[in-house]
């Protein structure tokens, strides 16, 4: 039962992936995104992590696939804006790349780490609970939780400050 | 039940379908979305060796992560967005003006 | 009261300050008044020092300059009987050419710069006679060099004045070069540089007549001829005369030039430790003594003719101090300062009335139109000749008689003296004639417009000509019914050099009158002379000129020596240089730079190649790094 929802959630990521890289409609990858956020979700609930489970639902497929998302219809792209004819070379080349990565890393992880059960060790029934992790938030990690938010904060300042419009501090369009 | 390397192997494979992405993509949407999608491999690297050391510490990583990860993909996309209305296009073949 | 001698010299320092760097806000009036007061106010206290010094000499230091190790050097200053003359007299001429540059360069654009530039030269000047060590004494001794070479060329928009400039400093760099190795080899030799200290050990440290003693002093010497123009190094003089005339007045006649004297007379017990030294400096004295009378002669300028009178009595000087009449040479200095400053004034006034004309030829019948500048100009022709009973007189005729008495003197210092005395009436006569008597030689049209100097240059010049009368009294001779007063004045400064020399017999009085009535035909005849050619129009000069055109070419033309110094240093170094600029300045320092540039920007092009802008080009080397990095890692690993 287990390996089965394991092949099958890893085969769905696996396969929206290489979906998301080939597509050539950026709505299409967006979507193939969110396969694969919904397909990693059910991998975590498996390895007993609830809350982060459940944040990826929310935030990551909710809110940040909602911003790609709401970028694209509002650029609106035709073909001829995000090129989507790629030189077969370099596309080669990028996955070749990709390819000995993957490999170079299951390398790594097979040596190294033995192929023993992942929930080997037992653990307490809230292991992952929101309140768990919410311990931890608010104790242990209080500094680093907090630094976030400057962090989030600074990120909304910066982006108010790119993308908003300012008629008249644009510069002429090509400088070079 | 499910060994360890089975998820490593996961999280490889989306990381390196993420790289070949961010290589192969001309769009810089795809790119970004390339990011995201290697930022969730490490992420369930992380989650999977939690479970293993029985430390849910990691999660708090984790979370950490999707934190930078939205505020990346906020400022990320701003750069698009202003890139596009500077050079009305969003193909990173045609922004090569810091060339050496 | 001693302790703030240090401000003698900052009161200059002052004033160029604020007329170097505030001159274009300030009139011409303030610039002026700025200028005038700052140096009287120097001589102000350097007046009241010399007063309340009594007996011994005072040191003050004013702060550390160097300290290395056991090398230190202070800003330190040493008022003794010596410096207290020298400032009096630097300051006081200093002042009144203060205020006679104020008429003198009425019209002149560049008014303050101009005398930012003499504050700064009193200032230095003030230092070098005021300093307590050689290094002090060095840096004002290069700063009145600075002075020097700015103000000979102030007027730098004329070629010549600019060459002159440059010619002055790079002759003075000569003579500052041996100084400064004179100055290493007493560091290295005494452990310091402190007069006193210097001047203390010495004695003990050599014997009479030590090679390096010799050598410090031939070194010491050899930067006396490049300030004080002698032998072999006085070249850079006549041509300094592009500079404006107050210019050469002070820093060309009275004080700058006579920096040489106050060095040697200042070091007088390394000289008295070394007699071929002291030889060495009568000789060249003596020699450019006459040399330079000689060339005065023939010149028309009426400014060169004053250059080369200047030479030949700094020529006098020297031969004191090589006799060990040190104080003879200090007390002929000052009173060299008033008339000498006395005839540039005059000659100033000279060319300012007849709107820049120094020719002598072009001049004449002057004596009706400058009545002032007449008179004090003939007391300072007089003054120079030695006239009995004015200052040129007892001062050069104390030095005549030391080069004769002194046991290092001898008859042949004293003939050559005497000759030159009599050149001397007559060169200056000869120009006194010339521009003030006779018909004028100058057009008409200038003749209604020559007038009389401003209240601002007589003024001074009166001044002077009451100095050139009266100040050789204080000196005035025992033979005479004096009291010799200036020399005890200065005898505690020279009384360590005293008791190394040998004393010299007594002389009878009847010697000396007669030594002094000698050398005062021998003026009168030089007076006699002039007067006949060129007061009652003779055509002797001219006959002299024909019969032997060999000889009137070889003067007239300062006996080639430019020319020969020209051909024999002056060509070399520059067909040198060029030659090096040609091979191995171009060839090889430019090459292996453009050679470096030319490798740095090959580098820098293939560097830049990979920059190509592309983002997924640099993604792609990324990954490819990763990918290695992560293959090391696995070797290294398994």
């Amino acid at each position: 039962m287990d390996f089965a929802v394991f092949w099958i959630a890893a085969g769905v990521a696996g396969a929206a992936a290489i979906n998301l890289i080939f597509q050539s409609k950026p709505i299409n990858s967006v979507l193939s995104l969110v396969v694969v956020l919904f397909a990693l979700a059910v991998l975590y609930l498996q390895l007993s992590a609830e809350f982060i489970a459940a944040l990826q639902i929310i935030i990551y497929a909710g809110a940040i696939m909602v911003l790609f998302l709401f970028v694209v219809m509002l650029l609106n792209l035709n073909q001829d804006q995000f090129g989507s004819n790629r030189k077969p070379g370099l596309r080669s080349f990028g996955v070749l790349i990709g390819g000995t990565l993957i490999i170079e890393i299951s390398l790594i992880a097979r040596a190294f780490v033995s192929s023993s059960p992942t929930d080997g060790q037992v653990v307490a029934a809230e292991f992952g609970s929101v309140a768990q992790v919410g311990r931890l938030l608010f104790g242990e990690y209080l500094l680093p939780f907090e630094l976030t938010s400057i962090l989030l904060l600074i990120a909304v300042a910066g982006a108010l400050v790119l993308a908003g419009k300012r008629e008249e501090a644009q510069p002429p369009e090509e400088r070079s | 039940m499910i060994p360890l390397s089975h998820y490593l192997l996961v999280s490889a494979v989306l990381f390196g379908l993420g790289t070949v992405g961010v290589l192969i993509s001309r769009n810089l949407i795809t790119i970004l979305m390339s990011v995201e999608l290697m930022l969730n491999a490490a992420n369930l690297a992380l989650i999977s060796f939690a479970r293993w050391h029985a430390d849910p510490g990691a999660h708090v990583f984790v979370f950490i992560i999707f934190v930078v990860a939205a505020a990346e993909a906020a400022v990320g996309l701003s750069l698009v967005i202003a890139i596009f209305r500077r050079k009305n296009t969003v193909d990173v073949d045609e922004l090569n003006i810091l060339k050496g | 009261m001693l302790n703030t001698i240090w401000l003698i010299p900052v009161f200059p320092l002052i004033g160029f300050m604020i007329n170097g760097l505030f001159g274009r806000r300030l009139t011409r009036y303030g610039s002026g008044v700025l200028g005038c007061l700052t140096v009287f106010a120097s001589f102000i206290l350097s007046l009241l020092a010399m007063l309340f010094l009594g007996e011994g000499p005072h040191r003050f230091t004013l702060a550390e300059w160097i300290v290395a190790g056991r090398f230190t050097v202070s800003f330190g200053f040493l008022l003794d009987h010596l410096s207290a003359v020298m400032a009096v007299t630097v300051s006081g001429v200093a002042f009144l050419i203060h205020v006679y540059s104020t008429g003198y360069m009425a019209q002149d654009e560049r008014f303050s710069r101009y005398f930012a530039y003499l504050n700064l030269f009193v200032f230095f000047m003030l230092v070098l006679v005021l300093a307590d060590n050689f290094l002090l004494l060095y840096m004002g001794w290069e700063g009145v060099g600075l002075c020097s070479y700015l103000l000979i060329g102030f007027w730098f928009q004329k070629d010549s004045a600019a060459n002159a400039g440059k010619k002055a400093f790079i002759v003075n760099r000569i003579g500052d070069f041996g100084f400064a190795l004179g100055i290493m080899l007493i560091f290295w030799k005494f452990g310091s540089v402190y007069f006193p200290e210097v001047f203390a050990a010495a004695p003990e440290m050599f014997v009479p007549g030590d090679t390096l003693v010799t050598a410090i002093c031939l070194l010491l010497f050899l930067g006396a001829t490049g300030k004080s123009a002698q032998i072999p190094l006085y070249v850079w003089l006549p041509d300094a005369m592009e500079g404006p005339t107050p210019v050469s007045a002070l820093i060309h006649a009275a004080t700058m030039v006579t920096a040489g004297v106050y060095m040697v007379a200042r070091c007088s017990v390394l000289f008295a430790l070394s007699p071929t030294a002291l030889l060495v400096v009568a000789i060249i004295g003596a020699a450019t003594a006459l040399f330079a009378a000689t060339m005065a002669t023939v010149q028309n300028d009426i400014k060169r003719v004053l250059a080369y009178s200047t030479i030949s009595q700094l020529g006098y000087m020297f031969l004191a101090c090589g006799v060990a009449a040190f104080s003879a040479a200090i007390f002929h200095l000052m009173t060299h300062a008033f008339f000498k400053a006395l005839l540039f004034l005059g000659a100033g006034s000279v060319i300012h009335a007849l709107h820049h004309e120094q020719d002598l030829r072009h001049m004449g019948g002057l004596r009706k139109y400058l009545p002032a500048t007449f008179l004090t100009f003939g007391v300072a022709t007089l003054a120079i000749s030695g006239f009995p009973g004015l200052a040129g007189f007892v001062s050069k005729d104390e030095i005549l008689w030391s080069s004769f008495a002194s046991p290092l003197g001898g008859v042949a210092f004293w003939v050559v003296g005497v000759l030159t005395a009599g050149l001397t009436a007559f060169y200056m006569f000869r120009l006194f004639f010339l521009a003030f008597y006779g018909k004028s030689r100058f057009s008409e049209e200038t003749a209604t417009k020559v007038h009389e100097s401003p209240m601002s240059m007589t003024g001074p010049l009166v001044i002077l000509g009451i100095l050139s009368f009266v100040g050789g009294w204080i000196g005035w001779p025992k033979v005479l019914g004096g009291g010799n007063s200036f020399e005890h004045y200065l005898a505690p400064v020279f009384a360590a050099a005293e008791e190394l020399l040998p004393h010299g017999v007594n002389h009878a009085h009847s010697t000396e009158f007669l030594l002094m009535g000698l050398s005062v035909g021998i003026a009168l005849l030089g007076f006699i002379w002039a007067y006949r050619w060129y007061l009652r129009g003779s055509t002797a000069p001219e006959n002299l000129k024909n019969k032997f055109p060999a000889v009137y070419r070889l003067v007239q033309n300062k006996y080639y020596i430019d020319e020969f110094y020209h051909l024999v240093i002056v060509r070399p170094i520059v067909g040198g240089s060029r030659w090096l600029w040609k091979y191995f300045d171009e060839l090889v320092i430019d090459g292996s730079v453009n050679g470096l540039a030319a490798f740095v920007r090959q580098l820098g092009q293939a560097g830049a190649q990979p920059q190509n802008g592309y983002f997924r080009g640099y993604a792609a080397t990324f990954a490819l790094g990763s990918v290695a990095v992560l293959a090391w890692l696995i070797y290294v690993l398994s």
